[in-house]
């Protein structure tokens, strides 16, 4: 019995991790720019069908695709965020609302037309496959999603932290007034984090594409998913992202294994709940009470 | 009118008001002063309600009114203004002014006369249907002041309002506030410009690092060695 | 004596009196189309309510549902006459939005915070339900057809296309002139204070979180009755289908696309967008594209927010103004 509790917890954190990169999409963009993307589920959609199309294609397992779903993930929110977005950033957050709710629609309904309602599964030898290390079983698919992840998470934090461009964004998202001033060219470092966010929320698609069957209405769980990480981890924290995204992760695994699994969503929006009462700003963001 | 006792707030380790104890007899305009930092503006935060103090309790008119939330405070007929104003940018001036009359009375006639009153009061009337968004700054002070007058205060608690204007805006607003005490209520306003306090203030409490340094009529402040040092530092002397 | 600026009420009651006049001279296709237009324009002016006073609400789906179900099952399973039944629902409604504001303001859970605190909320409450065998679960909820020859629309409140566009209108009409009133009275000005500056408004007497729950459980109370009414012409419930977060997006794009600044605001928005949803669907099966309905919708509603930042209701004000001064 404690064999299936381990195998259940191990594989919540493997795709709690994935579940992380995303909500760390989200949450790059609102530390920067105040913005909530609301289309954020239907970018990682994208990535989940560029992923399953390389796939077909090319037969190459996603998490060696997923660079390059981040890639067109990366263009594509640069050029939303330059060509509309930025216009949107002085907006009351209604209209920053309605902005992103017709970004949604139109993916959604554009991914409709180009390939229909119907799930696209992704079926691998590996699918089927595990690691054994000691009694645990762990998902092959799963794991390979979440050192990927793993790996491209550290990759955004070294380059938070150590490139210029890096720290242009932390300078924006800290003072916007300030960067400003010392001539950080904001729209497009907003450009450039918006490409990031989206890249983000693109290569965790492809990593979850065979474990998810991609198809346009997986949409809104996705958004509702990183929302429910970003704001119990903390709006505009990354630390509150990852170890976010592994607790819920975690906890819906739990509450499927526990309790049943029609009901694993309502343990995630009690602690929703809870966090949103305790602390509004998350368990890592800004106290300000 | 307005009795502090031993007002302490301290945030998270550093003390802002420390041991602040000061009455404001009934129609009495009394000043708080002090050096930039002193913790005027977080006095008047405790004692309205925006903020809980750590230690201290505030009586006003007999009634202790500690730790009530800043509605209740107002509902009990204690109105301060800010000292960055906080005009209600997309309501027009009269409606703003009618958001402090609805503190007296639920019909919005009577609102609405009040607070017509209060605006003519101030000098604003010409602007009545203009948005609050577009009005200048002095135009936003005087606002504030209208707003928190039709509020028909008991005691009025005034931070800065001069901050910003030109002396004949400066006169004006002292003018208002001779017609309000002479009207029944009682002012205790923070200030810097001491043109304004000397000729307002029957009393002035003097503020510094967090604790009352002085006490006393204008006269006696200003010659005050401490009060001088406190502004000037320690080699400084008035000729 | 000087009077706020309020709009006058003759043009929207002539224009409801019209919509009733065309009533009885419209075919079914059109009385369903425009029975769906003013349910999304009276959830419109609900949700709008709360906007007011800077809550937004992301979740007005649950009180639509809590609506639905309570009339649904009120009358089927236990009877109740239908004209308690949807108050009832009006009022486990308001209850639940008194709840969700209450915890908003007494925890200062402010902005995009509480937004998604009405998220939590919606999707608890629809799982929930999903599992819950008193409302039928996920198999659904039925009511029985009504016999068009021998039911009576007064008693039962539910009847054929034009019982339902009237019964739609009235209620809209009702919620309009209702909420117009409250905006121009004391309160009116409490929650637009609140919404501008809540500190500042707090500092002046008003009440800020008695003014919060009463504005949430008005609006959360329309939502509800809304809901029952839509709930006896549905027929069918399933919380997938009342409860969703599509829904509350749903109902929330009409009165922002109309413009949010006045009630009429979110009628005109409704007769917008509607339409769109609908014309939309009609072009996708045309050319065959399942999804078309979709994009288009979408492409629609940004060019719309791009350039009418403010609406559509506004902008066709600023017309009006500029004609009549020329």
């Amino acid at each position: 019995m404690t064999t299936l509790y381990l195998n259940v917890i191990a594989g919540g954190i493997l795709i709690g991790v994935v579940y992380a990169l995303i909500a760390l999409g989200l949450t790059i963009i609102f530390g920067v720019m105040r913005i909530v993307n609301f289309a954020h589920g239907e970018m990682v959609v994208i990535g989940m069908y560029v992923g399953y199309g390389l796939w077909s294609v090319t037969k190459a397992p996603p998490w060696m695709i997923a660079p390059a779903a981040a890639l067109v993930l990366f263009v594509l929110g640069y050029a939303l965020q330059r060509a509309i977005v930025n216009s949107f950033i002085d907006r009351p957050q209604h209209s920053q609302f309605i902005l992103f709710i017709s970004f949604a629609l139109m993916i959604t309904g554009l991914h409709l037309v180009l390939f229909g309602p119907d799930p696209r599964p992704i079926s691998m030898i590996e699918s089927m496959q595990s690691y054994a290390i000691g009694p645990l079983r762990l998902d092959v698919v799963r794991s390979q999603a979440a050192l990927m992840a793993l790996v491209f998470i550290a990759v955004l934090i070294v380059f938070l932290q150590r490139s210029t461009f890096g720290r242009s964004i932390r300078a924006a998202a800290d003072n916007l007034i300030g960067a400003r001033v010392i001539g950080i060219r904001v729209p497009t470092v907003y450009s450039i984090t918006a490409g990031i966010g989206m890249a983000c929320a693109g290569a965790a698609g492809a990593l979850v594409a065979p474990i998810f069957d991609t198809q346009p209405f997986l949409a809104t769980d996705f958004t509702l998913i990183a929302f429910i990480i970003v704001i119990v981890g903390g709006l505009g924290s990354l630390t509150g992202a990852l170890l976010g995204g592994v607790l819920i992760g975690l906890s819906e695994a739990l509450a499927a294994l526990m309790i049943s699994p029609a009901l694993k969503t309502v343990f995630s929006y009690a602690l929703l709940a809870l966090v949103l009462v305790w602390r509004p700003n998350g368990l890592f963001g800004e106290q300000e009470r | 009118m307005l009795q502090v006792r031993n007002l302490t707030k301290a945030f998270r380790g550093l003390v802002a008001v420390r041991d602040v104890s000061f009455d404001v007899a009934v129609n009495e305009i009394v000043a708080l002063i002090g050096p930039n930092g002193a913790g005027k503006t977080t006095c008047f935060n405790v004692i309205s309600g925006a903020l809980k103090p750590s230690s201290g309790s505030v009586t006003l008119g007999g009634e202790l009114i500690t730790g009530l939330m800043p509605e209740q405070v107002a509902m009990k007929g204690l109105v301060r203004t800010f000292q960055i104003v906080r005009p209600m940018r997309a309501m027009s001036v009269l409606e703003n002014v009618m958001i402090g009359a609805f503190a007296r009375t639920a019909d919005v006639g009577q609102a609405s006369e009040i607070a017509a009153e209060a605006v003519r009061g101030v000098g604003l009337e010409s602007k009545e249907s203009a948005l609050a968004g577009s009005l200048t700054l002095p135009d936003r002070k005087m606002l504030e002041l209208a707003r928190a007058i039709a509020a028909r205060p008991k005691l009025l608690l005034l931070d800065e309002v001069m901050a910003g204007l030109r002396p004949f805006e400066t006169d004006r607003i002292v003018e208002i506030v001779r017609a309000l005490r002479a009207s029944g209520v009682t002012v205790l306003l923070i200030e810097h410009v001491m043109r304004v306090v000397v000729a307002l203030a029957d009393r002035i409490i003097v503020l510094h690092h967090g604790e009352k340094l002085a006490e006393g009529e204008p006269s006696k402040i200003g010659a005050n060695p401490k009060v001088i040092e406190s502004y000037l530092g320690k080699r400084a002397k008035l000729s | 004596m000087k009077r706020t600026l309020r709009p006058p009420l003759w043009p929207a009651a002539a224009f409801f009196a019209v919509a009733a006049a065309f009533g009885p001279l419209l075919d079914t296709f059109w009385l369903s189309l425009l029975t769906l237009v003013f349910f999304y324009a009276f959830m419109g002016l609900s949700w709008n309510l709360m906007m007011s006073a800077g809550l937004l609400s992301l979740g007005h789906a649950l009180f639509l549902g809590l609506g639905a179900y309570a009339a649904a099952v009120l009358t089927a399973s236990t009877g109740v006459n239908p004209w308690l039944a949807i108050p009832a629902g009006a009022l486990i409604a308001a209850l639940a939005g008194s709840a969700i504001a209450w915890i908003g303001g007494r925890f200062s859970v402010r902005g995009v915070q509480f937004a998604v605190l009405t998220i939590a909320f919606a999707e608890l409450t629809r799982v929930l339900f999903d599992n819950w065998d008193l409302v039928g679960g996920t198999g659904g909820f039925f009511l029985k057809a009504i016999n068009p020859d021998t039911n009576r629309p007064l008693v039962t409140l539910r009847g054929g296309p034009l019982y339902f566009y009237f019964a739609f209108l009235v209620i809209t009409a009702m919620a309009y002139f209702v909420i117009q009133r409250l905006m121009a009275s004391r309160w009116g000005f409490r929650w637009r204070g609140i919404n501008e500056d809540e500190d500042a408004a707090r500092a002046l007497g008003v009440p800020a979180l008695r003014s919060k729950v009463l504005v949430v459980a008005i609006s959360a109370g329309l939502a509800g009755l809304g809901g029952g009414l839509f709930g006896l012409m549905q027929g069918s419930l399933f919380p997938d289908s009342v409860m969703r977060l599509q829904l509350s997006i749903e109902v929330l794009i009409a009165p922002i696309i109309g413009g949010l600044g006045s009630p009429f605001g979110s009628i005109v928005g409704a007769f917008f967008v509607v339409p769109l949803m609908e014309f939309s669907n009609v072009l996708g099966q045309r050319i065959g594209y399942y999804g078309l309905n979709t994009l288009i919708y979408g492409v629609v509603i940004l060019g719309v927010i791009a350039f009418l930042p403010d609406g559509i209701w506004p902008r066709v004000l600023r017309y009006m103004n500029a004609i009549r001064a020329a």
